[in-house]
């Protein structure tokens, strides 16, 4: 693993590199040169098995991590090539061309977290919510809480009681009540 | 179907199954075509995912896939919840074995947080035990249920009524049925009850027999034997180009399976060979998982045998409702009865993780594999290539 990620290194100068176990490591490269290193992996190294495509939101940095996680099975070990792109107006080169399962995950980014892969088939079809007018909702700043609160409303007729307090009526009816509890009832 | 029955022979040339390819151009205004669609809502189709299907006559020209409507944002809840409450949120992503989802979450919170080596080796054949137990409740309703697609509803009968008794020993074992969260950071959460392994013993001797009769109800049936020959047929060099994996890529005669190429728990210690075979029909795949359906009873065997009587269930793990994990990622992964299932998990430094991402096979099989495969096949075989493909949505909407 290490002899690879050296040559790796040697020719599209590895940003950062992780090995998190023997048969796993993680490096960062320039966006520029991802898909020429991927389609190098895959062609020349025998890393034929794209295991998956996935992102990570670092809000606090304003960039988005791709990840290309690849499967030697003949070395039977895993490489993950991450790619940071900018958080406004992420965008990114198509790697459709080289597996045909990629599509689906580049579909799948451009609706989560509203990164575009130009040229890629289908890539503005919705795959999981359909009519969807908000932030991406995979993007740290989309709060799931404040979108329940202000799309869905309280049915009428229906009493919310609070898990402590009816406990304490149900179990113990007779029990007084002291003056700690009183504040916090109220 | 019917002319192959009554020994009828049309001119092949004027047939739409024969010419039709994805590059078929089709005008749905020229009347010639018509759209249906299979689910959600539908007894054929494996979960809640629809089916687009163009259609000439009986035969499918375009087929789309669509999912989400069991789309509940789980990735994106575990990402707000502590460590811990990851484990309830995470196995609601695959019904059909959540264990898998368990040991993900456990297993990538130690390796995170330093403690991969510090769980029990006891804990560790009884992980394997709950996940085998689970491989085995899946294709006993898989099996079957390959035959209830061709109309042999009877196996899927004796099928569910095994897999429950398997869930009975999951009761035993983890105090629930169908999502046990017995598998949790550390260890697990329970030890083998007194008379467990006999008990379990008595349902694999049903399962023995059960498997008998499987192969006569379903491989000796020249109905089930015509429909699926040659049907939705997966290729070797479609495995890496469509990422295909498990079984779906066994059956073909490339060999991966997880627990062999990069072993985990003690899988090195058990004496197995994954079946394979070469035709990649509809038969074939049916058939390797009924060979699994021995192996994981052999597996099960193997694992009551070989571990230890006694030991420690888990080991010491920091308070939960404090417990920060240092920055850092890892991909974790085990083979399901579906095939190679992982975890893609982001820490942050933070008392919840950055980041979660299920890898189902599913992703793969339900949507790029499934829509190439439909076109030109017949309507009524939809829904044996999708069950014999194990699509499963919740592994894709996550």
């Amino acid at each position: 693993m290490k002899e690879l990620i050296e040559k790796l290194n040697s020719k599209y100068d590895l940003q950062e590199i992780v090995y998190q176990r023997d048969n796993l490591a993680f490096t960062a490269i320039r966006k520029e040169n991802a898909i020429d290193a991927i389609t190098y992996l895959r062609d020349y190294e025998e890393f034929t098995h794209l295991v998956m495509m996935s992102c990570v939101d670092w809000i606090e940095d304003g960039k988005f991590q791709l990840l290309y996680l690849l499967n030697s099975p003949e070395k039977k070990c895993d490489i993950g090539i991450k790619v940071y792109i900018d958080r406004e107006n992420p965008e990114m080169f198509s790697a459709h061309h080289l597996w045909k399962s990629v599509w689906t995950y580049q579909r799948e980014l451009k609706e989560f977290y509203g990164i575009d892969f130009p040229g890629s088939p289908r890539v503005n079809d919705d795959f999981v919510v359909e009519g969807w007018e908000e932030i991406p909702f995979m993007r740290r700043d989309f709060d799931t809480h404040e979108y329940a609160e202000k799309t869905y409303f309280p049915r009428g007729n229906r009493k919310t009681n609070d898990p402590a307090e009816y406990m304490r009526k149900k179990l113990y009816p007779n029990q007084p009540v002291t003056a700690k509890q009183r504040k916090d009832d109220k | 179907m019917i002319n192959k029955f009554l020994g009828f022979k049309p001119d092949e040339k004027l047939l739409p199954h024969k010419t039709v390819t994805a590059d078929t151009e089709i005008d749905l205004s020229s009347h010639k075509y018509q759209k249906i669609w299979l689910g959600p809502n539908h007894p054929g189709v494996t979960g809640n995912m629809a089916v687009e299907l163009t259609v000439q006559g009986n035969t499918i020209m375009r087929a789309k896939t669509h999912v989400g409507y069991l789309h509940r944002g789980f990735e994106k809840l575990i990402e707000r919840r502590l460590f811990v409450q990851g484990f309830p949120t995470s196995i609601r992503m695959c019904v059909a074995e959540p264990d898998t989802n368990e040991y993900f979450i456990a297993r990538a919170t130690e390796e995170l947080s330093g403690y991969a080596d510090a769980v029990p080796d006891y804990a560790n054949w009884l992980r394997m035990l709950s996940l085998e137990m689970a491989r085995l409740q899946g294709l006993l309703r898989g099996v079957p249920g390959q035959g209830g697609t061709f109309a042999l509803g009877i196996g899927v009968q004796w099928g569910v009524y095994l897999r429950d008794l398997i869930l009975d020993r999951f009761e035993e074992l983890t105090g629930a049925r169908v999502y046990h969260m017995y598998i949790i950071a550390g260890g697990v959460r329970g030890n083998l009850p007194a008379g467990f392994k006999a008990r379990m013993e008595d349902n694999l001797r049903d399962i023995d027999d059960f498997i008998i009769k499987i192969k006569k109800l379903m491989f000796d049936n020249s109905v089930f034997k015509t429909r699926a020959k040659g049907l939705a047929v997966i290729t070797p060099d479609m495995v890496d180009k469509f990422g295909i994996v498990g079984t779906n890529a066994r059956c073909c005669g490339v060999k991966r399976d997880v627990r062999k190429d990069n072993p985990y728990l003690f899988y090195e210690k058990l004496d197995f060979d994954p079946p394979t075979a070469t035709d990649g029909d509809v038969y074939s795949r049916t058939w390797i998982r009924w060979q699994e359906l021995i192996q994981t009873v052999d597996l099960i065997r193997q694992i009551m045998a070989k571990m230890p009587e006694k030991g420690d269930i888990r080991c010491q793990m920091p308070n939960v409702l404090n417990w920060k994990i240092p920055k850092g990622e890892t991909y974790v992964r085990l083979e399901s009865g579906r095939g190679e299932m992982g975890m893609y998990y982001v820490t942050d430094g933070s008392d919840k993780p950055r980041r979660i991402n299920l890898r189902g096979p599913s992703y793969n099989h339900a949507i790029s594999v499934l829509e190439h495969m439909l076109i030109g096949v017949d309507v009524a075989d939809v829904h044996a290539i999708m069950v014999s493909l194990q699509t499963c949505p919740p592994e894709i909407e996550r």
